[in-house]
C-alpha cells in the first residue's frame, strides 16, 4: 500500500506547479492551465483522503465530483472571456490587457 | 524497504503527472503546454485508478480530457496569435513566482509529513459507485448540492455562449 502521505506531498508539487504557472505566464489560456493544474491537485487531495480516512463513506468522492462541476463551468466561462478579449482587444497577452489600469 | 508493484505504479503515474505538469508551465509555445496538460490529466487518472475510485478516473477522463482539455486546444486555434513563437512565455516577475511556489511546496510538504494523519486505508465497499450514486440523490445527502451544481453549471454554459458569441 502506497503511504498517504505520498499522494499529499504529490498533490502540494502538482499545486504549487500550477501556482507558478498561474503567477509568470503571460497568455491568458496558459495561466488557465495552471489553474486547472491546482484544481487537479486538490481533487487528488479529496480522493485521497476519502481512501484512506473514511472509504466507507461517499462523502470524499461526492466532494471531488462537485469540484469537476465548478471546473468544468470555470473552464468554460473562462475560455469564453478569453475570446471575447481577443475579438474586442486582438490579444491574448495579460499585460496588454489594461484598459482598467488607473 | 521493499518497494511493491502499487508503490512502482504511484511513482509513474506521480512522475508523468508531476513532469508533465512542469512542461506545461515552462514550455513556451501554448499548443504544446495543453497537450502536456492532456498527459498531466492522465496520469492523475492512473492515480484514481490507484485509489480504487475507479468512477473518478473515468470522470477524470471524460470531463478534463474530453471536455475542458478540448476546450483549450479548440481556443488556443481560434485565437491564432498565441502561437507566435516570438513572444516570450513568462512575464518578468517569473523569479518571484518560482520562489512562491517553492517555498510554498516546502511548507506543504513540512506540513504534511509532520503530522500524524492516522491513515488507516481499510477496504472499499464493494459497490462504492452505487453508494456514491445512491448519497449523490439521497435528500440526506447530497441531492441539494447536487441540484445546486446543474444550475450553475447550466447558467455557466449559457453565460460562456452568450459571452463568446459573435456581435
Amino acid at each position: 500500500m502506497v503511504p498517504l502521505e505520498w499522494y499529499l506531498v504529490l498533490a502540494a508539487a502538482l499545486f504549487c506547479t500550477g501556482v507558478y504557472g498561474v503567477l509568470s505566464r503571460r497568455s491568458a489560456v496558459a495561466v488557465l492551465m495552471g489553474v486547472e493544474l491546482m484544481l487537479n491537485a486538490v481533487i487528488i487531495n479529496l480522493v485521497a483522503f476519502w481512501r484512506y480516512l473514511e472509504p466507507g463513506a461517499a462523502t470524499g468522492q461526492a466532494f471531488a465530483l462537485f469540484v469537476y462541476a465548478v471546473a468544468a463551468a470555470e473552464a468554460a466561462v473562462g475560455l469564453a472571456l478569453i475570446i471575447a478579449v481577443w475579438r474586442t482587444r486582438d490579444t491574448v497577452i495579460l499585460e496588454d490587457i489594461d484598459l482598467l489600469k488607473g | 524497504m521493499q518497494i511493491t508493484l502499487q508503490q512502482t505504479l504511484f511513482i509513474v503515474f506521480g512522475a508523468i503527472t508531476l513532469g508533465a505538469a512542469l512542461l506545461v508551465v515552462t514550455r513556451r509555445n501554448v499548443f504544446h503546454a495543453a497537450l502536456f496538460l492532456m498527459l498531466s490529466f492522465f496520469g492523475v487518472a492512473g492515480l484514481y485508478v490507484l485509489l480504487e475510485a475507479p468512477f473518478l478516473a473515468a470522470v477524470q477522463l471524460i470531463v478534463y480530457i474530453g471536455g475542458i482539455a478540448i476546450l483549450i486546444v479548440f481556443a488556443i486555434m481560434v485565437t491564432r496569435d498565441m502561437m507566435n513563437p516570438d513572444v516570450p512565455g513568462a512575464n518578468r516577475q517569473w523569479w518571484a513566482a518560482a520562489l512562491v511556489s517553492v517555498a510554498l511546496c516546502g511548507v506543504l510538504g513540512w506540513v504534511v509529513l509532520n503530522h500524524d494523519w492516522r491513515a488507516t486505508a481499510g477496504p472499499v465497499p464493494e459497490h462504492s459507485i452505487a453508494i456514491l450514486g445512491a448519497t449523490l440523490v439521497d435528500p440526506e445527502g447530497f441531492v441539494l448540492p447536487f441540484e445546486v451544481a446543474s444550475v450553475l453549471m447550466l447558467v455557466a454554459f449559457i453565460g460562456a455562449v452568450t459571452i463568446a458569441r459573435e456581435r
